[in-house]
């Protein structure tokens, strides 16, 4: 995304003075243009050139956060279409709609103890949307009340009337919550109001040429804190305009579309909601507003966040160490596999499955599978029974028999000089674990 | 202020593919279906055409699921010992687009059904159903491979999708389609490359089956490595949009195969409170997988419940509307 070696070789001022601890400017560009040096090195760089080099290297889409401490959330800062070429940066915010016309203080009780635990991960809800759903400022404002007293969430605040949003964010402004929606009718006072308090604020469109339009005029009233809403509703449309923002900022540099985007569902029926919402997070929106506060829909949404958001470029580990699969007691079977999340989660689907109730060692391989750790001495008897001891599994099963994958079965002999444990050859594909089980525990 | 849209423009599409025959075309289907055709990433009409819906195969067993948790079962009512009938229901009730027959009974450690079994099952299925049909075996090699050509044949000219050709087992599959006019599911372990070369290796044994292939890149489900199914998925259509011929196939998923087994379909809320209730979260689970996979492109997703076929046909309704600029 980032200017070439050579074009930043071009501003820079071809003395070779090694001031910057490169032999000569253009190892100082390559080096800046692989972003291992900072323009600041240099001594005789131009303001001119500062300028032009700095704006070429800022990031495409722009970072922005909402709220403050170890509760900020930071978006944005994306420079990526495909997770495959590089990791997206920032997971997108999962944020609950509720209403200043709901009982409040039941549904934020409901949304603060949304706490998911899955494979090692804990999730809670990102954020909070306050709707002035009923229309009156007086509402909003006591609604904004019960939610700083309530709730330590984020916060969206949800009004056009410049009216209702001037006496609510007052109520919250020091959480820096977001400020929805500047529109083409009221920007001038939103802009007005979130630059005063220094709270990010969203530009609502009609469509993406108005969108367009309206972010140039704020940014011209001197606000960069800036989340953009296409203003469309529908699925494909969303998708489309979603997918063009992207693009547009990341492949064409397109600054006046250089920020996060907020995406709102449509549906009343929480299932479709949650269709809706996997779509939009799926496609590069920053924040996801849903209507659905029930744990079986967020959770889903939450493991399809998680996975959609993991770095490409390395392997996915789970934690090494011992997984009970059901209530696992001391007869329990014990399989062996490696830390490498795809074989892990192969193997623990499989014995599950067989419901039985069982231990999962996981050996720490680095993330490698079972033939590449076991070629890569990651895989051993050593390291198996090094698991074995820290794990403190023989205070934990009684039977001493471990069941290791068929692919490592030479291991076998080794292992159990090693362990003293008796070791079991198991299949070598996770798919035989059922039938193996059936024969062997059930 | 006019933005301007900026439309990609790829060198090539994916290959069409049609499933089924009608009377016409040598087979008895009352309709044939496309999939494929697409010049442009999923969904995105404002640059390319996207020809062909993604469609939705609900799957069929040959001996009752014993191993499906109630809730799953409990969708189906009292048909479940019936393939014909339960068949009949995903048509007419829950408005599958597809049939996927599996015959699971024909496992050697099930009921070790012999290939007459087979295709006593596939005929009665046939009959009860106007749509295609996908044809799975039990998962174990060598039955497969001895069932597949005898069920081909029982079949000939119904353009039936079979199940699964492998890189290491892809013949028998294979010539029971060239020989008696049938599509393949060409079965890959999330490798692209693996993908390439197997299309190859079929292609060679016939050039015409290149228009009969669709890929099954092995997918993962939610939570459980879908992220590798999903970019690999985004870069072999990729790859197929830019003019790759041999990875420019419609791509299948077996996605109720993959999410069913997973804990989270079947763990009770009591003993994982913070997940939810077991049954809406199940199938939200499968849901939730098919709608990341639509996003990668996937064109055929064959599926368990109900209920999430239909969430999933509505959203592939949503997302097949223009959204031309």
């Amino acid at each position: 995304m980032g200017l070439s070696g050579l074009e930043i070789f071009k501003q820079l001022p071809k003395t070779n003075c090694k001031e910057c601890g490169y032999p000569t400017c253009l190892a100082f560009a390559m080096a800046l243009a692989n972003g291992k040096a900072s323009l600041d090195a240099c001594p005789d760089v131009t303001e001119e050139a500062k300028e032009a080099l700095s704006s070429a290297s800022a990031p495409p889409i722009k970072m922005v956060k909402v709220g403050t401490g170890d509760r900020v959330i930071e978006m944005g800062d994306e420079t990526e279409i495909f997770r495959h070429d590089k990791r997206f940066n920032h997971p997108t915010a999962v944020t609950v709609e509720v209403k200043d016309t709901d009982d409040l203080e039941a549904r934020l009780a409901v949304i603060n103890d949304l706490i998911f635990e899955r494979v090692g991960q804990e999730y809670t809800v990102d954020m909070i949307a306050l709707v002035n759903a009923s229309g009156d400022a007086g509402k909003f404002k006591a609604a904004a009340e019960t939610v700083k007293e309530k709730t330590e969430k984020n916060v969206v605040l949800v009004s056009e009337d410049a009216g209702a949003m001037e006496v609510a964010l007052d109520v919250l402004a020091d959480r820096k919550p977001l400020v929805y929606a500047a529109n083409k009718d009221n920007f001038e006072k939103m802009t007005e109001l979130a630059k005063s308090k220094e709270c990010p604020l969203v530009v609502k469109g009609d469509d993406l040429n108005s969108l367009a339009e309206l972010v140039d005029k704020i940014v011209a009233l001197g606000y960069k804190e800036l989340v953009l809403d296409p203003g469309s509703r529908e699925t494909s449309k969303v998708l489309a305009d979603l997918t063009q923002i992207r693009r547009l900022a990341v492949r064409k540099k397109f600054r006046t579309f250089g920020y996060q985007t907020i995406a709102f569902t449509s549906k009343d029926d929480p299932q479709e909601d949650l269709m809706q919402a996997g779509v939009y997070l799926s496609k590069y929106a920053s924040i996801v507003v849903l209507k659905t506060d029930k744990k079986e829909h967020l959770l889903p949404l939450f493991s399809w966040r998680a996975n959609l958001f993991t770095d490409p470029q390395k392997p996915a580990q789970v934690q090494p160490g011992l997984h009970p699969i059901g209530d696992a007691d001391e007869n329990s079977p014990v399989y062996c596999t490696t830390n490498f999340s795809l074989s892990f989660y192969l193997v623990e689907g499989e014995v599950s499955s067989t419901r039985i109730p069982s231990y999962i060692l996981s050996v720490d391989t680095k993330g490698t599978s079972v033939l590449t750790a076991y070629a890569d001495n990651r895989y051993t008897a050593e390291s198996i029974a090094a698991a074995i001891k820290s794990t403190g599994l023989e205070d934990k099963v009684k039977n001493k028999n471990i069941v290791i994958p068929g692919l490592v079965a030479v291991l076998k002999g080794a292992l159990e000089d090693e362990s003293g444990w008796d070791v079991t050859v198991g299949p070598r594909e996770a798919s035989g674990i059922t039938k193996f089980a059936k024969e062997k525990f059930a | 202020m006019a933005v301007e849209i900026m439309k990609e423009k790829y060198r090539s599409q994916v290959r069409e593919v049609v499933l089924g025959a009608t009377k016409d075309e040598g087979g008895t289907r009352s309709t044939t279906i496309k999939v494929g055709g697409e010049s442009t990433l999923p969904f995105l009409h404002f640059e390319g055409a996207v020809p062909n819906r993604p469609v939705v195969a609900m799957e069929v067993w040959d001996v009752f699921p014993e191993e499906w948790p109630q809730n799953l079962k409990d969708a189906f009512g009292d048909v479940l010992n019936d393939p014909a009938a339960w068949a009949k229901k995903c048509v007419d009730e829950f408005g599958a687009d597809l049939i996927a027959l599996r015959f699971k009974g024909a496992d050697p450690d099930v009921n070790d059904a012999s290939a007459e079994d087979c295709i006593a099952v596939l005929k009665n299925v046939l009959e009860a159903v106007g749509v295609p049909l996908i044809v799975y075996g039990c998962g174990k090699l060598e039955k497969d491979n001895a069932i597949i050509g005898p069920i081909g044949e029982a079949a000939e000219g119904e353009n039936l999708l079979l199940g699964v050709a492998e890189q290491e087992n892809y013949k028998s599959v294979a010539s029971a389609a060239m020989a008696y006019k049938h599509s393949v599911i060409a079965q890959s372990p999330i490798d692209i490359n693996i993908a390439k070369q197997l299309n190859i290796l079929i292609s060679e044994m016939s050039t015409p089956l290149l228009d009969r292939i669709v890929i099954d890149p092995t997918i993962a489900a939610l939570g459980y490595g879908i992220e590798y199914s999903y970019s690999i998925m985004e870069r072999a259509r990729f790859g197929a949009l830019n003019g790759d011929r041999m990875l420019g196939m419609p791509m299948i998923g077996n996605v109720g195969h993959e999410v069913w087994s997973k804990k989270e379909t079947f763990i009770p809320v009591d003993e994982e409170p913070g997940w939810g209730d077991q049954a809406e979260r199940s199938l939200a689970w499968e849901s939730v997988t098919a709608m990341a996979l639509l996003q990668a492109g996937m064109n055929i997703l064959v599926m368990r419940h109900p209920q999430a076929v239909k969430l999933i046909k509505q959203n592939i309704d949503e997302l097949m509307q223009d959204n031309s600029y």
